[in-house]
């Protein structure tokens, strides 16, 4: 008896060691980008700010946690998780059938579409033929990513670390359209002196398979704080939270329907 | 063929079930690591063959002490080993393209506007400045002896230098020169932030676009070790060459 206890308890303590003892601290610590806007930035003093990093510490005080926020570039957003660097991603990362073979999501907390910008005026024709040779930039790990390779798979596809890098190469003309979430790309660029002279091409994208269901929460395999934070997506919807962060950012409801 | 069969089925099962790497996605993306290899491969060693015969007279230069030109080159090897091989590449690439003078220039269609040449463009001057400076000092230490006995036979300065001083230093600064290659091999890893494919880039590629967190790096590591396993052995047999006289005389 007394030798079955021992081993549990041993037991226990290899369990709490091999999951980084995440269940004795208390502190949440959440995975985002910063270099995304209006979803994630910088502040010229380092500080972290935008619609994901409000949203995420909403939910923190939602769920009475304690928070912090870890810096993530994109590329390395799933393995960092799955690496235990943090234990949840809120950096505007879509719902895909691919990722979910990797992680847990959350439902939705929004929903917005994906469309190429290209210079004002270009009429590229968005087809496999027509794509054949063009040079289409964006971040590389994204849904987007996963679009261009399926349906334009003989486009000249440059994948790059920072969505920031594929505005600036696109203004250099090292790009002939990017492709990347419309608001993001409203905020981040078309409205700013630095979209000048470009506009969206063609219409919003449609694919589930590659561009997902909405943009959600990730978290471990398994990891039971899926629930919670679909809990606490849907007080703050509820509880006006979510509104006011929402309309500090956006016109519309991004939450879609 | 059987074999080749349940080889295969044994590693669909062993990614599948034990395996914390896949390898069969690994298997079914090799080409595209060695297309990656190809350009890691290309970058480096065009960098490293045109930035070395630049380094010769830049070295001859500076160990000379030409009036003008040493300051200059001091300068120049100052600025490139003070900072960092990424600032340089993203200062080539981001930084000229920021400037709209640089955009309608003649050089931006054909050369600055493709990250291929500003990649080649940094790593060039980056280790030919590293090249310069410790040729340099293989050309200063040459022995005073070997100096007094190419002009006692009456060399000119210019057939001293041909014969007797740069091949001499070429001997000395020939173990070095080994960890120059691997480390210009080692910093072409910058050409993947810049949209290049190259092995890391690759590599990249893989693990965004499969979501993973190990396969693409393991795979571009065994690469690289592959590479410099081999570049070893190539110094290994320059010096063995080269470096003959050096060795204990045996029988």
């Amino acid at each position: 008896m007394k030798l079955t206890k021992t081993f549990l308890a041993s037991a226990f303590a290899v369990a709490t060691f091999m999951t980084g003892g995440i269940a004795a601290a208390e502190t949440l610590r959440i995975g985002v980008e910063g270099a995304y806007p209006p979803f994630s930035k910088k502040e010229a003093d380092g500080s972290l700010s935008g619609f994901d990093i409000e949203i995420a510490q909403a939910l923190c005080a939602e769920l009475n946690r304690e928070c912090e926020l870890v810096e993530q570039e994109w590329d390395g957003m799933i393995p960092a998780l799955l690496a235990r660097k943090y234990d949840a991603i809120v950096a505007s990362m879509s719902i895909t059938e691919d990722r979910k073979k990797k992680v847990d999501f959350t439902e939705k907390y929004y929903d917005t579409p994906t469309r190429f910008i290209a210079k004002e005026g270009a009429a590229f024709d968005l087809t496999k033929e027509g794509t054949a040779g063009l040079k289409i930039g964006l971040l590389r790990g994204t849904t987007m990513q996963c679009y261009v390779e399926k349906h334009f798979p003989e486009a000249d596809l440059k994948l790059y670390n920072t969505q920031e890098d594929v505005f600036a190469d696109l203004v250099a003309g090292r790009l002939d359209m990017q492709l990347n979430n419309t608001l993001q790309a409203l905020d981040g660029f078309l409205n700013t002196d630095q979209g000048a002279g470009f506009a969206f091409l063609g219409e919003n994208l449609d694919d589930v398979s590659c561009l997902g269901e909405g943009t959600g929460i990730a978290v471990r395999k398994g990891d039971g704080l899926s629930a919670e934070l679909n809990a606490a997506i849907l007080a703050i919807r509820a509880n006006g939270t979510y509104k006011t962060i929402n309309d500090k950012y956006f016109e519309i409801d991004i939450y879609g329907k | 063929m059987e074999a080749e069969q349940s080889f295969w089925a044994y590693l669909s099962a062993f990614s599948e079930t034990q395996s914390p790497l896949d390898f069969v996605l690994i298997y079914d993306n090799l080409d595209k690591f060695f297309e990656g290899a190809l350009v890691t491969l290309q970058l480096t060693f065009l960098a490293l063959l045109i930035g070395g015969l630049m380094a010769i007279p830049m070295a001859l230069a500076r160990a000379n002490k030409i009036s003008v030109l040493n300051p200059i080159i001091w300068v120049y090897t100052y600025a490139f080993r003070g900072t960092p091989l990424l600032v340089q590449t993203y200062l080539f690439y981001f930084g000229l393209g920021q400037f709209e003078a640089v955009r309608e220039s003649f050089l931006w269609s054909p050369i600055l506007s493709d990250p291929w040449w500003c990649v080649l463009i940094a790593f060039t001057l980056n280790t030919a400045a590293y090249t310069t400076e410790f040729l340099r000092g293989a050309i200063e230490t040459t022995p005073r002896g070997e100096i007094e006995a190419s002009v006692a036979a009456g060399m000119s300065p210019w057939l001293r230098t041909r014969l007797i001083v740069l091949p001499n230093a070429f001997r000395r600064a020939l173990p070095a020169y080994s960890n120059e290659v691997i480390f210009t091999l080692h910093g072409s890893v910058i050409a993947s932030t810049v949209t290049l494919q190259d092995l890391l880039g690759v590599g990249r590629w893989l693990n965004g676009r499969y979501y993973l967190a190990y396969e693409g790096f393991v795979t571009a590591m065994l690469f690289y070790m592959a590479i410099v396993f081999l570049i070893t052995i190539a110094f290994k047999a320059a010096e063995k060459r080269f470096l003959r006289h050096l060795r204990p005389r045996v029988g």
